[in-house]
């Protein structure tokens, strides 16, 4: 399976997609990203948590302990309204980038 | 039992641990990366694995779990105590296992730091630190004239102290030496004469009965009170309480002992305690001169006060100008140059503050180019270490490790090392600060050196041993920075380019040149000083101090005045000739080089307006016996010697030195018989002259200096001067029996002459003894400099010079190979030290007499010494370069 490595920045525009669906503990998230990515990101499972700590730091994510599916006790992960308000924004300037980085790499008439 | 303290040390314990405990955030967040490779690990183990298996993998697939647990921790920032008390393992384990750099470290740097405390604490506590007065701030002492001459007269002081308006209260000091008989054994005390408002001008409070205030005095001799210093009152009175209200003999006169000053009070003079004081208004009882109403008498008291609150130095000075200008116009006779600055009064204003200082900064410096040879030392040592360290740092670095964290464990170890360094030599040096504040360098006089260590010591050793722990630990920072771990570790350790194989100059020899250029600096001035020393010792005084012996009384305070005081003082110089083997006795009303200069302004016969702006020349002024210049071992150059009969019944004559002759006369030749005028009293015929002598201190230019007979002047002072070879001890005891007999209330101290120097001696000794103390200081530092650059690169060579061997080369080629290096750089280093050291010692010539850095004794000695530095220091290193066995040395590749 091809995996793409991640841009700098963009682990934590993930992060925050994939607990805009609901509270997901750590390893829910990484689940929750391969699941929305298709499996077609890297990400080293441990790399996850200096970006879980650092939203939360930032006050874009709120951290609860609450029980797991498998019955383990884990740290569940929500959005603020902070973070909503960042996740638009991100996900707004990213369709951006995308849209311009695309259109520039698409084969141009002349080359084709 | 328990221990009273251990409650608080538990305490203390519990709090420290808790302090570096694991917090809580660090539990939470062990147990969330926990369950996050159980959950993992649930979903391998359905996927059929088994548990242990799935546990595995899981561990496998979350990556490196400190690192990531690090960065979360270092995003939540709290973990700085954490991490230092991590460093702090870590880095003692790093420096427990090399014990000898390690120890070497930590002894150069106790070593300069310790110098340096030394330094400090004596710049502290006789230049910062403000006399024990409450208000220190806020007290000065007069000066006045171009001289910055601290010296006023009495009737000067009255009028500058009715007629400013910028002291609260102005009052006065003067040293005084009398005898003091408690109804035992009568010696002599030296204390201070002090106008009735000094205490209260002070605001100092008795610890013992009462001090005496302005009230006290109703003019000359009217006030017989004395009060005693603490430790005179604990040494001569065993701290008898019953002491206030009884009567003491001072010179044969009644005085009252009034009280006790509390212990924290020593004087308002830095290195002179007194042990009493005692009203100025009674100066006549002590020194049997009246000079309340002398005007031009400017040599004997210091006026001091605390300004008027909100009262600027400038406006004080301005103020005192303007009495200044008064006394001029109105007493045109007597004051001249009677315009005044202010000066702290504890080194006696500018008289001893310049010298002092400039001394004591002058040692500072030299003690801090101490440690920063130090720190160049161990810059050096740590990026050798560093280089050593290489494989360690890059396999770290591929390991995850940041370079900000290796950074801080670098500069961690170099912190702690600086800090064990720091509080070595400063356990040290408060020993030797407390020596110093109880060692009383000259036994006649009770001068102290007050520098018990206070707070500011200790704040600035930590402060020093912090800076040069960042110092010298920035050295290797810039190669931790360029470790690239790919290279590194591909390459092996032998792979790794060593900065003293290759041609280009590095950083480490750089700061082994300046190290050893600093030492080379330090030892040339030592050399200077102990050089000029030996001269001085051998030195030309005008006088010969070996085989005489210097008895020293005051006949005022046996109660002698006038004509019977020359008198009885006649009879004592015929008493003691008449000793067994004394070849000559004289005496002297100051001996010279004894720290007190009698001088004042001569004129030539044509003045007729004798005020100072029309002196000839200022002149160092004695009065002498017959035969003195015979027992002192003056030479006499022209003319007669006195004799008994130049008395008041004989035309005034004087016996002059050469430079005096020179400077009014013109010549020798041209002196005898001419005549010239004292400040006060008839004109003197110069009879003789001798030759030239060092009358204040040794260092001084030649001085011009008269020699009256105490016959025609009856002076207060005696010095006796008896040579003889007998044996000192023996002498002394006859010299005593005869004066005994002759009067048994006369003190009098004896002394040997070269005894007796001490104190025009002590500066000398005391910068020489400094100087040599850093001198050697910074030729062990060059050493373990030199030591440790040449093992350095003897060990890092030690596969090719093994493989040169082995090839045939010859001991001088691999000796060549391996110390060429360090010996250059010593050679660059030492001509550097000698060339700077050449510079410096300039500024030693102030205190040190003959310091002559061109002396080609010191420049030999110099080269040697740094020759003999390097062969010490490289001697080791060339044996093992030596020793090396080719054969084992490849084997063990």
């Amino acid at each position: 399976m091809d995996q793409a490595q991640l841009l700098p920045g963009t682990l934590d525009l993930l992060i925050l997609r994939a607990a805009s669906l609901g509270p997901l503990h750590g390893y829910g998230i990484l689940l929750r990203i391969g699941q929305i990515s298709g499996n077609a990101l890297l990400i080293e499972q441990g790399a996850l948590y200096p970006g879980l700590f650092r939203l939360v730091r930032q006050g874009l994510l709120k951290a609860s302990w609450g029980t797991s599916e498998n019955n383990r006790r884990a740290k569940f992960y929500e959005l603020t309204a902070a973070g909503r308000k960042r996740l638009r924004e991100e996900t707004a300037s990213w369709n951006r980038l995308a849209a311009a980085i695309g259109s520039a790499l698409a084969p141009q008439p002349e080359e084709a | 039992m328990k221990l009273p303290f251990l409650p608080e040390f538990d305490s203390i314990h519990f709090r420290v641990a808790t302090l570096f405990r694991r917090s809580e955030v660090d539990a939470e967040m062990d147990e969330e990366l926990r369950a996050h490779i159980l959950h993992r690990a649930d979903d391998l183990e359905r996927a059929g694995l088994s548990r242990a298996e799935a546990e595995r993998r899981a561990r496998i697939e979350f990556g490196g779990r400190e690192k990531y647990a690090e960065e979360c921790r270092e995003i939540f920032g709290g973990n700085f105590a954490r991490t230092l008390v991590q460093d702090i393992r870590f880095s003692l384990r790093v420096l427990r296992k090399s014990p000898g750099f390690t120890i070497a470290a930590v002894l150069t740097l106790a070593l300069a730091i310790g110098a340096n405390a030394v330094v400090f604490g004596l710049l502290n506590a006789l230049i910062l630190r403000p006399l024990r007065v409450p208000d220190p701030q806020s007290l000065y002492t007069l000066e006045h004239g171009p001289d910055k001459d601290p010296g006023e007269s009495y009737p000067d002081y009255l009028d500058l102290r009715d007629r400013n308006r910028s002291f609260d209260s102005m009052t006065l000091i003067g040293i005084v030496t009398v005898g003091l008989d408690t109804g035992m054994n009568p010696s002599q005390a030296m204390g201070y004469e002090v106008s009735g408002n000094y205490f209260d001008a002070l605001r100092i409070q008795p610890y013992l009965g009462r001090f005496f205030h302005d009230a006290d005095e109703h003019g000359p001799n009217s006030a017989p009170y004395l009060v005693l210093s603490y430790a005179y009152w604990h040494s001569h009175f065993q701290d008898d309480r019953n002491v206030v209200g009884r009567v003491v003999q001072i010179n044969k006169h009644p005085f009252t002992i009034l009280g006790v000053s509390p212990p924290s009070f020593q004087g308002t003079l830095l290195f002179f305690f007194p042990d009493f004081w005692a009203p100025a208004v009674n100066h006549e009882l002590y020194s049997g001169q009246n000079i309340l109403n002398v005007r031009d008498q400017q040599d004997f008291i210091m006026a001091l006060g605390h300004l008027k609150a909100g009262v600027t130095p400038v406006q004080a000075i301005a103020d005192l100008n303007r009495v200044g200008a008064w006394l001029e116009k109105t007493y045109p006779k007597t004051d001249a140059h009677m315009t005044f600055s202010l000066a702290r009064p504890s080194l006696a204003g500018d008289i001893l503050g310049p010298a002092v200082q400039g001394f004591l900064l002058g040692l500072m410096l030299l003690a801090g180019l101490i440690l920063l040879a130090a720190c160049a030392n161990l810059g050096s040592l740590f990026a050798a270490r560093a280089a050593d360290r290489s494989r360690e740092v890059a396999l770290r670095l591929a390991l995850g490790s940041s370079r900000r964290r290796i950074l801080r464990a670098v500069f961690t170890e170099a912190v702690l090392i600086s800090l064990a360094g720091g509080a070595i030599g400063l356990a040290g040096s408060v020993a030797l600060l407390r020596e110093l504040s109880v060692w009383h360098p000259i036994p006649t006089i009770p001068i102290i050196v007050p520098v018990s260590p206070d707070a500011h010591v200790y704040w600035a050793a930590l402060l020093l041993a912090l800076a040069s722990g960042f110092l010298f630990g920035a050295v290797p920072v810039r190669q931790v920075l360029r470790t690239n771990p790919y290279e590194v570790v591909k390459a092996g350790s032998t792979g790794i380019v060593s900065g003293n194989t290759g041609r280009r100059i590095t950083l480490r020899d750089v700061l082994l040149v300046v190290q050893i250029a600093i030492c080379g600096v330090l030892v040339t001035s030592s050399l200077v000083a102990v050089r000029g020393l030996m001269q001085s010792m051998h030195s030309n005084f005008g006088f010969e101090p070996r085989n005489a012996m210097l008895v020293n009384t005051d006949l005022h305070m046996a109660g002698y005045t006038g004509d019977q005081a020359s008198a009885i003082q006649r009879r004592m110089i015929e008493a003691l000739q008449a000793i067994p083997g004394v070849k000559s006795v004289g005496s002297i009303d100051q001996a010279p080089l004894d720290g007190a200069a009698p001088n004042e302004d001569v004129f030539t016969d044509e003045t007729t307006n004798l005020v100072p702006s029309k002196a000839a020349a200022h002149v160092m002024d004695y009065k002498v016996s017959p035969d003195y210049f015979h027992a002192a071992g003056t030479t006499l150059l022209r003319g007669r010697d006195l004799s008994w009969h130049d008395d008041k019944s004989s035309p005034n004559v004087a016996i002059i030195n050469e430079e005096f002759a020179r400077k009014i006369f013109g010549s020798v030749n041209n002196a005898i018989g001419r005549y010239y005028k004292p400040e006060v009293g008839p004109r003197l015929q110069v009879v003789g002259v001798v030759e030239d002598g060092k009358y204040f201190q040794l260092t001084e230019d030649r001085k011009p200096a008269m020699f009256v007979p105490f016959l025609q002047w009856s002076p207060a002072g005696t010095w006796v001067v008896v040579r003889s070879e007998r044996d000192p001890q023996q002498l002394a005891a006859s010299v005593r029996r005869v004066l005994r007999q002759m009067d048994d209330g006369l003190p009098f101290e004896i002394h040997t002459w070269p005894d007796a120097l001490a104190i025009a001696l002590f500066p000398s000794r005391v910068a020489t003894v400094a100087l040599g103390t850093l001198g050697m200081m910074g030729a062990m530092l060059s050493i373990t400099g030199i030591f440790g650059m040449a093992a350095y690169s003897v060990s890092k060579r030690l596969r090719e010079l093994g493989i040169r061997m082995a090839l045939g080369a010859r001991r001088r080629e691999v000796l060549k190979a391996a110390l060429a290096r360090p010996l250059k750089l010593l050679a660059i280093g030492s001509a550097a030290g000698l060339l700077l050291g050449i510079l410096a010692t300039k500024v030693l010539a102030y205190i040190v007499y003959q310091a002559n850095p061109r002396d080609p004794l010191v420049l030999g000695g110099v080269v040697l010494a740094m020759t003999l530095l390097g062969l010490v220091a490289t001697w080791i290193p060339a044996q093992r370069a030596l020793s090396v066995n080719p054969i084992a040395l490849l084997r063990e590749e």
